[in-house]
């Protein structure tokens, strides 16, 4: 767990300086927002639609994100450091994987606020814990595939094209769940209660790209 | 090679002589419903080829033998070029049936269409990336995840569907048997055609390979171009 730590630590350190990801996730949120309030000719939006506009740009946000994931480590070369280093190599995606959940987080603790003040119509009942719950299992499958997938391609040329090439239908299980799961949240009538069935589709996702993440992500590192 | 191709055509030819003369006409569908076994076939085969390029992206990454990467790599390439088969069909055989194009409420077509997407990527990762070696290990990895992704994603989306919307096509629950039998045929036949593309695929590969060996050994000086085709 040490070394995860550490190279966790790191990760967050660096975006606290250079404050890249972050800042720029949560402003293309915030823009989103507007861009839908136009695009869709609505000055309010609930149901099926606000989820849908919720977390399209939640999806699109961090993809942005997750184009940025690894930049620093190959332009640098640290990643030939973190190599070098007798530790588990699954220790370097735990700590990539947590550190995207954290930025997912902290871009949500804007953007979320700013889709209840721009754009959601108010309504009855309190979906704030039903959609805290739906956020937290949705980022940890966006975390773990966008790690995943920004290990895969940042190797490569053409990285800034791969990453969301790749990983938007990978994640479309994602959105097909949590969009059926926050929609009854957003009725104007008066927030339904969460289905179940969708929170554990999220949770079965979240294990399955967990697993799989941890077993290939090694054969990414051996050079 | 030259039986399995032989094989291959007199097994196809039989199906869809048998799907034209011996399967009974479908009563509602009439003659339309004939692209069922070419469609059918087309999309089962090309799911199965993804998921056999994943098997050999497992051995490729276990064994680290590269012949397995060439195998992973034919077998989604010629996965995707049935794809397309069956997405076109597909679309006729709705257009023909319902009217539409596309139809969203088909959860296996949407999911195929999927599933398509992703793979249509792992031509353009492949040949981003010049290093064979690491071309052939990132193209197994992605290989193995979309492998998995096959079946989550069906589930997902059939999940999405089945309270939403009643089946559309219940046609295939109740045919009759000689409809399964032409069925049956075609897909055989199909999963042969799929086989012998493969291997011929294969062999042009690597008499590829070894034309640019002998012709390196007579002192040409050849300029390996870019490929997204293992070397």
């Amino acid at each position: 767990m040490r070394p995860t730590s550490a190279l966790l630590r790191k990760e967050l350190r660096l975006e606290w300086r250079t404050r890249e990801a972050v800042p720029a996730m949560a402003l293309f949120s915030v823009t989103t927002f507007v861009v839908f309030h136009f695009g869709l000719q609505k000055d309010s939006v609930d149901g099926a639609l606000a989820a849908g506009v919720l977390w399209v740009t939640l999806l699109f946000a961090a993809m942005l994100g997750a184009n940025r994931l690894f930049v620093s480590d190959v332009q640098d070369g640290a990643l030939e450091g973190v190599l070098l280093a007798p530790i588990d190599r699954t220790a370097l995606f735990l700590a990539k994987a947590i550190a995207f959940f954290a930025f997912l987080a902290l871009v949500e603790v804007v953007a979320v606020p700013a889709f209840y003040l721009l754009l959601l119509a108010p309504s009855g009942g309190d979906a704030i814990p039903g959609l805290l719950a739906v956020l937290v299992l949705a980022d940890l499958g966006i975390a773990v595939v966008g790690a995943l997938v920004s290990g895969l391609a940042t190797q490569t040329r053409s990285r800034d094209l791969l990453v969301p090439l790749l990983g938007l239908p990978l994640l479309l299980p994602v959105i097909i769940a949590a969009t059926r799961a926050t929609t009854p949240l957003f009725i104007v009538t008066g927030a339904g209660s969460l289905p179940g069935k969708w929170v554990a589709v999220l949770g079965l996702y979240d294990l399955v790209f967990g697993l799989i993440a941890v077993a290939v992500f090694d054969f990414l590192l051996e050079d | 090679m030259r039986t399995l191709s032989i094989l291959t055509v007199v097994t196809l030819v039989a199906a869809y002589a048998l799907a034209f003369f011996y399967a009974p006409m479908d009563a509602v569908e009439g003659i339309r419903q004939k692209i069922f076994y070419l469609h059918v076939p087309l999309a089962l085969v090309s799911l199965g080829g993804f998921v056999t390029g994943g098997v050999f992206a497992v051995q490729h990454l276990r064994t680290g033998d590269r012949k397995h990467d060439l195998r992973s790599y034919v077998s989604i390439h010629m996965a995707l070029i049935f794809g397309i088969g069956a997405l076109l069909t597909g679309s006729i055989w709705a257009r023909a049936a319902w009217g539409h194009w596309w139809l969203w409420d088909e959860p296996l077509l949407v999911s195929f269409l999927i599933i398509f997407l992703l793979y249509a990527c792992y031509q353009p990762l492949r040949f981003a990336i010049e290093d064979p070696e690491r071309q052939a290990r990132y193209a197994s990895v992605f290989a193995v995840i979309a492998g998995v992704f096959v079946p989550v994603n069906f589930a997902a989306v059939r999940f999405a569907q089945e309270n939403t919307h009643p089946r559309t096509l219940s046609s295939s629950h109740n045919l009759p048997g000689e409809a399964w039998l032409a069925f049956f045929v075609a897909l055989a036949g199909m999963v042969l055609l799929y086989i012998t593309l493969c291997r011929y695929e294969m062999a042009a590969k690597r008499v590829r390979g070894h034309l640019r060996k002998l012709r390196r050994r007579l002192g040409e000086d050849i300029v390996a171009g870019r490929s997204a085709a293992p070397q």
